[in-house]
């Protein structure tokens, strides 16, 4: 019995998988080439791939004229995208007509921008409060300080001489701050059991959401100084950023809204069975679950807003699109891809903008994610 | 003893914590803020107006407009009216919203299935398409295609040919245009016939399935009607299409039909921008179509078509369809944005032209509102009718 030769003692080491299982090529098996149809849409994907990507690079790096290039190389048959053009003029495309001696007023609100608001949005960082008082409080009036002049020996600039980025995100920030608050005060009132309050929210909401943004900028830009008191006159930037302001915030009330309905009565009851009153009931129990279920739409009406903003163009403001449109005509850098090369820059710069607001949503929404969802 | 009556209704002393009397409160306030506002812009206005010597009122539409309109779809030139003008610009933003919802409905639907796709290359190009174009605003985008595409393309004399007949250049695209001639009637009329009995045949199929339980190819058969019965009709009534293609002459293009680049680079933009959108919607609809529901249609022992058909596409629908026509709205009403690139549509025409020339300003914005304001109520109403019928009926 005791004559076993062999006994194993450990478990032997497991088999690699077969090589058609691993590696490049099974995943190239897998999804790419897994069925007849599948392989003839990737080929025509790599085709297209082999079209598109060396024409792409070709214009946008390989023939391109680089930064400080001249006019001249710009000018010859089968350039790429005039990168010294932009280069040349970024100045305007940022500042606009603001005088260039004051270019460190904008420099400045650009870094407070950024010093003030990037923490705000950093949700571990120290000081919330304080922070936020400086950004909704101080920043506002600082800037307007700051850009438009005319105290402290800073030397006037009137807002017909701002433009570009500066005007753009000006137009946005701005929009962004007053609609969200001016929606949730919408949303709540349609929501109100008070007929009046309500049915005014709702005329208002429904009529400016059925219309297109341009007519209510028109609307702005004309009819607000005839309905003004004889003698006042709108500065044209707030008409815009009142237009602007009442066409998103028309659209964040029924994003709140619908986050609000999302809520199931009961805490609608259970907060009233603690004898709290209705801002504190809205305050502390219903708004901070309605709007963390409604995030992403938020967030995509900031995106609109901040695409929309392009349009305050059509009623004569001078925005980061007006800048481009502008020198794109402009003679001394007139080239066969001088326009091309001007749309590209100013998408690309709305695009990083866009495209990073929305990466941030997806943090919250994983932050704030309570495991309630299925 | 205290009387019954009193100790059920105690008695109402007026209090400022009760909520209904301070409901009545604030809506009172709110309701003369508002009246005053009102009266206060009402006033400033005539005041304005009157020290600007403006007149009012929408006398102006019946008077002669004076100025022409590079596209339209019916005759106008200079002698015509302002209402004329004004439905000249309405007829071409529903055209251009009806091109771009069909094209942009083709690209959205394909796009948002690509990106589904278990191809890995084929879902990686849709969402990059997605991304890019959702970022950036349409009205860029517009004149990415109106001023650095279309208006770069060569002159006449150089047009590019493509295929079929067709030119582009710097005037716009020419195609060829069909003229059927006075036989042809009769080949439309035999379409709408085979329609009608394509419907009939529906019917009857389904009849037959639930009695007894055989199967008819209804869109199989259907189709060969249709194909029949035209081309029976076309060949009997002698009817026929004859292309007048365009034909450069020494400086444009004779003949065929011109679409303009305004009207190419709208078109162009509207379905482009909007297609990123609806193919968010599809994707969504469709994931959201849980796993169990073509597990349970397997089980069922539906065939691969039917379990489509019957089982999936009708909840992603019912999830696909509200935003879908809110999407739509919204491509009519960036249409508007075409009065940025000069294609002559409502607000072009009314908002741009027709309030500098009479400076009617409160008339031709609301004039020009109300009818994207008829558009919205009636796509919402015909929304709510839908949402109704297929919501979930639950118990």
């Amino acid at each position: 019995m005791t004559d076993i030769a062999f006994v194993r003692s450990e478990i032997e080491k497991a088999q690699p998988a077969p090589r058609s299982q691993t590696g490049l090529v099974a995943w190239m098996r897998k999804n790419l080439f897994a069925s007849v149809s599948d392989t003839i849409l990737s080929v025509i994907a790599i085709l297209f791939l082999l079209w598109i990507v060396p024409a792409l690079y070709g214009f946008l790096i390989g023939r391109a004229v680089p930064p400080g290039g001249t006019v001249e190389q710009c000018r010859v048959e089968n350039v790429g995208a005039c990168w010294a053009y932009i280069a040349s003029e970024i100045e305007f495309f940022i500042y606009g007509f603001y005088p260039m001696a004051e270019y460190w007023r904008p420099n400045i609100v650009f870094a407070m921008l950024a010093l003030i608001g990037l923490p705000l949005l950093w949700p571990s960082a120290p000081f919330k409060v304080v922070n936020a008082i400086l950004f909704f409080v101080v920043f506002p009036i600082a800037s307007v300080v700051l850009l438009s002049g005319g105290m402290f020996g800073l030397r006037y600039v009137p807002t017909e001489q701002w433009g570009g980025l500066l005007v753009t995100l000006i137009i946005s920030v701005v929009g962004i701050s007053l609609s969200l608050p001016m929606g949730i005060l919408l949303a709540l009132g349609r929501q109100s059991k008070l007929p009046i309050i309500k049915t005014l929210c709702i005329c208002f909401i429904e009529l400016i959401r059925a219309v297109p943004l341009i007519t209510i900028l028109f609307m702005a830009s004309i009819m607000l100084p005839l309905f003004m008191p004889q003698g006042t006159t709108v500065d044209k930037l707030v008409r815009a950023l009142v237009g602007v302001t009442l066409f998103a915030s028309a659209y964040m009330a029924e994003v709140v809204r619908g986050g609000m309905q999302a809520i199931g009565r009961g805490q609608y009851e259970a907060a009233a069975a603690l004898g709290l009153g209705y801002w504190r009931r809205m305050g502390f129990i219903i708004l901070p679950q309605a709007l963390k279920h409604v995030i992403p739409g938020i967030v995509g009406n900031f995106i609109s807003l901040l695409k929309d903003t392009s349009l305050v163009y059509i009623v004569g403001m001078k925005d980061l699109l007006e800048a481009v449109k502008t020198k794109n005509d402009a003679i001394e850098w007139a080239s066969p891809t001088q326009s091309v090369t001007g749309y590209i820059f100013a998408a690309a710069v709305f695009w990083v903008l866009c495209f990073s607001i929305s990466r941030y949503s997806r943090y919250w929404e994983r932050r704030l994610n309570t495991g309630h969802k299925r | 003893m205290a009387s019954i009556d009193t100790a059920q209704s105690p008695p109402r002393s007026f209090s400022f914590n009760d909520p209904v009397v301070r409901g009545v409160i604030y809506q009172v306030v709110v309701a003369v803020l508002v009246v005053v506002f009102l009266v206060w812009i009402v006033n400033n206005t005539a005041i304005n107006l009157k020290a600007q010597n403006k007149t009012s009122g929408f006398d102006f539409l019946w008077k002669t407009a004076g100025f022409d309109i590079s596209f339209t779809l019916f005759p106008f030139d200079r002698t015509s009216l302002y209402w004329q003008a004004f439905l000249v610009g309405l007829t071409n933003t529903v055209l251009v919203a009806a091109i771009g919802i069909f094209f942009a409905t083709l690209i959205g639907f394909t796009v948002g299935i690509a990106r589904l796709s278990s191809n890995y290359l084929v879902s990686r190009l849709a969402t990059v398409y997605v991304e890019t174009i959702r970022n950036i605003p349409l009205l860029l985008q517009l004149f990415f295609w109106y001023f650095a595409v279309l208006k770069t393309m060569p002159a006449v004399r150089d047009s590019l040919a493509l295929p079929l007949d067709t030119f582009i250049n710097q005037r716009g695209l020419f195609v060829p245009k069909p003229i059927p001639d006075e036989q042809f009637v009769w080949v439309w009329a035999g379409l709408a016939v085979a329609l009608v009995l394509w419907l009939v045949l529906r019917q009857w199929a389904k009849a037959r399935l639930e009695r007894t339980g055989k199967r008819f190819p209804v869109f199989l058969g259907g189709l060969a009607l249709t194909l029949v019965i035209v081309g029976l009709v076309w060949v009997v009534s002698g009817a026929s299409v004859t292309f007048d293609p365009p034909v450069l002459n020494r400086f444009n293009f004779k003949g065929g039909l011109e679409l303009p680049p305004e009207f190419v680079a709208l078109v162009f933009g509207l379905s482009i921008y909007t297609a990123a959108f609806i193919a968010e919607l599809v994707r969504g609809g469709i994931q959201s179509v849980s796993h169990g529901q073509t597990e349970a249609a397997q089980a069922l022992g539906l065939q691969d078509g039917d379990r489509l058909r019957l089982v999936i596409v009708p909840q992603a629908m019912r999830v696909i369809i509200p935003p879908l026509t809110s999407q739509y709205l919204n491509l009519t009403k960036n249409s508007s944005l075409g009065a940025a690139i000069g294609y002559p549509e409502l607000v072009n025409v009314f908002t741009g032209t027709t309030l500098n020339q009479t400076g009617r300003a409160i008339e031709v914005i609301a004039l020009t509102m109300l009818v994207y304001l008829i558009l919205s109520l009636g796509t919402s109403a015909i929304m709510n009718w839908y949402n109704a019928r297929v919501a979930l009926v639950e118990r």
